[in-house]
């Protein structure tokens, strides 16, 4: 149900009945790999290319999430997906192996989000009885398609991010136990004219904000509604340019609410530049720490807002700047 | 930023960036800077044993020596960048690593490694010179500019 200028209020909350998260080595060595349901010690999983791994990881994090919520896949009704890959490769290659329904989805590394928040309309429109929502990430399979190969000798800057190999499901049920989705917000696309692909954090941090203000605005809530407040993948640069934008805006989210995905998954010691990034960032953190968290009961309230940067390896190289997308979703337990 | 560049640019977007810009972290150029001499030069120093051995041990002067020493050089930054070894030396290194012919030849590799799996002809033969290609492009069309010129100012009887 429209809410405001562009949010959606879900009066069914629609439950999220069990969600998954898959990670890779380097994952595995951060401070929240005690909330993924499979790690892997290997980037190639067994595959032949970071390609196939990445579709391997996101068949994992469905099958996953089918099969934590005691449902086989034929119950499910309709797949939202989305990556990173061109033509959503991993997405669509998944669907095939599932033989559900699909829906492929495009937000870059808002998918995990766009894919929930669709989920969940389908849901609470009563169009679906089970939605599952995913989104993988590949730091191989990124980094050979947006930059360089992963031997080769470049120096990156200290705003660059580390892409997340990972993937996260969600899966979404009309009744049941479980985290309740209450409301979206669909962001616009913010271009701030920032054109450097290394500089992800600060090109997204706007659109974070413009969403992060429509949320509040549409819902007439306050920062002071939400346990946690976390951008998708802003790393420690965007993190803190949003912060200072927010306050710019007059808007307060205290320090202890509002993070970022991209702070939580690796530790200090790891070499990350600024964080973490990819679709994989805000799904597994989501789908993994945060949705457990809900369910342990040390939240009531979340809204996760997860932020995408629409350029392709041509665009950037056609020198145009970096439009960017956010989505949020508030889930309260 | 060039002024070209900002009058693109609405005054929202420069406000922003400048605003960006401030909370930045810099590129640490100066310790870049020395890092690269030190590695670059350990890179030349390894280099320049190699021709010393060539030269000692077998029948090679100081100009034929440089044959072995560049492929002995290149075969060992090949083998570190199929290993995983390249890129975190190059990271701590920057420019110490990509200017020695150990760089080029890491470009050469890491490609080809990387496109392996589209196969050996659209794969690996199709990528192989991605990164590298534009320094052989340019190199040449530089190396046949300043030939030119050397020519002109020899018919001049300047040199």
């Amino acid at each position: 149900m429209l809410h405001g200028h562009q949010t959606w209020v879900f009066p069914t909350k629609p439950v999220i009945l069990a969600s998954a998260a898959v990670g890779g080595p380097f994952e595995a060595k951060g401070p929240l790999a005690d909330d993924f349901d499979i790690l892997h010690d290997d980037i190639w999983l067994g595959q032949e290319s970071f390609e196939k791994a990445e579709k391997k990881m996101l068949e994992q994090a469905c099958e996953k999430a089918i099969a934590k919520a005691g449902l086989k896949k034929e119950d499910i009704q309709f797949l939202l997906s989305g990556d990173l890959m061109n033509q959503i490769i991993s997405s669509s290659f998944a669907a095939r192996t599932l033989g559900v329904p699909f829906l492929g989805l495009f937000g870059a590394c808002s998918s995990s989000m766009e894919s929930l928040a669709l989920a969940s309309l389908l849901v609470d429109s009563k169009s679906a009885r089970y939605a599952l929502a995913a989104t993988s990430s590949h730091n191989g399979s990124v980094n050979k398609q947006f930059r360089y190969p992963t031997e080769y000798g470049a120096q990156v800057p200290p705003t660059a991010q580390w892409t997340v190999t990972g993937a996260g499901a969600a899966l979404v049920a009309q009744e049941g136990d479980g985290p309740k989705v209450v409301a979206a917000t669909i962001g616009r696309v913010i271009d701030m004219g920032i054109s450097d692909p290394f500089n992800m954090g600060v090109a997204m941090a706007p659109a974070a904000v413009d969403t992060i203000q429509a949320h509040f605005r549409d819902l007439g809530v306050g920062a002071d509604h939400y346990d946690v407040i976390a951008t998708g993948d802003l790393g420690r640069v965007g993190h803190h340019i949003a912060g200072d934008l927010l306050q710019k805006h007059n808007v307060e989210i205290p320090a202890e609410v509002f993070t970022d995905c991209g702070l939580l998954i690796y530790s200090e010691d790891q070499p990350v530049m600024s964080g973490a990034s990819g679709c994989a960032c805000s799904a597994t953190v989501t789908f993994g720490h945060f949705l457990n968290r809900l369910r342990k009961g040390e939240l009531n309230r979340i809204l996760i807002v997860a932020t995408g940067a629409l350029l392709s390896p041509l665009s950037y190289q056609q020198k145009e700047s970096i439009p960017c997308i956010a989505h949020a979703v508030a889930i309260e337990r | 930023m060039s002024n070209k560049k900002n009058k693109k640019l609405s005054p929202t977007q420069q406000e922003y960036q400048s605003f960006a810009k401030s909370r930045e972290p810099k590129r640490p150029v100066l310790k870049n800077c020395l890092r690269a001499f030190f590695v670059g030069g350990t890179i030349c120093l390894i280099g320049q044993f190699f021709q010393w051995f060539y030269m000692t041990y077998f029948e090679f002067t100081d100009v034929t020596a440089s044959n072995p020493t560049v492929a002995t050089m290149i075969i060992i930054a090949v083998l570190m960048t199929g290993f995983g070894v390249y890129d975190h030396l190059a990271q701590y290194a920057g420019g110490g690593t990509i200017i020695p012919v150990t760089g080029f030849a890491n470009t050469v590799a890491s490609a080809a490694i990387e496109h392996r799996t589209e196969g050996y002809v659209l794969g690996v033969g199709g990528n192989m010179f991605k990164i590298a290609g534009p320094v052989i492009t340019y190199g040449v069309v530089s190396a046949f500019v300043i030939g030119l010129i050397s020519l002109a100012l020899k018919a001049l009887g300047g040199m």
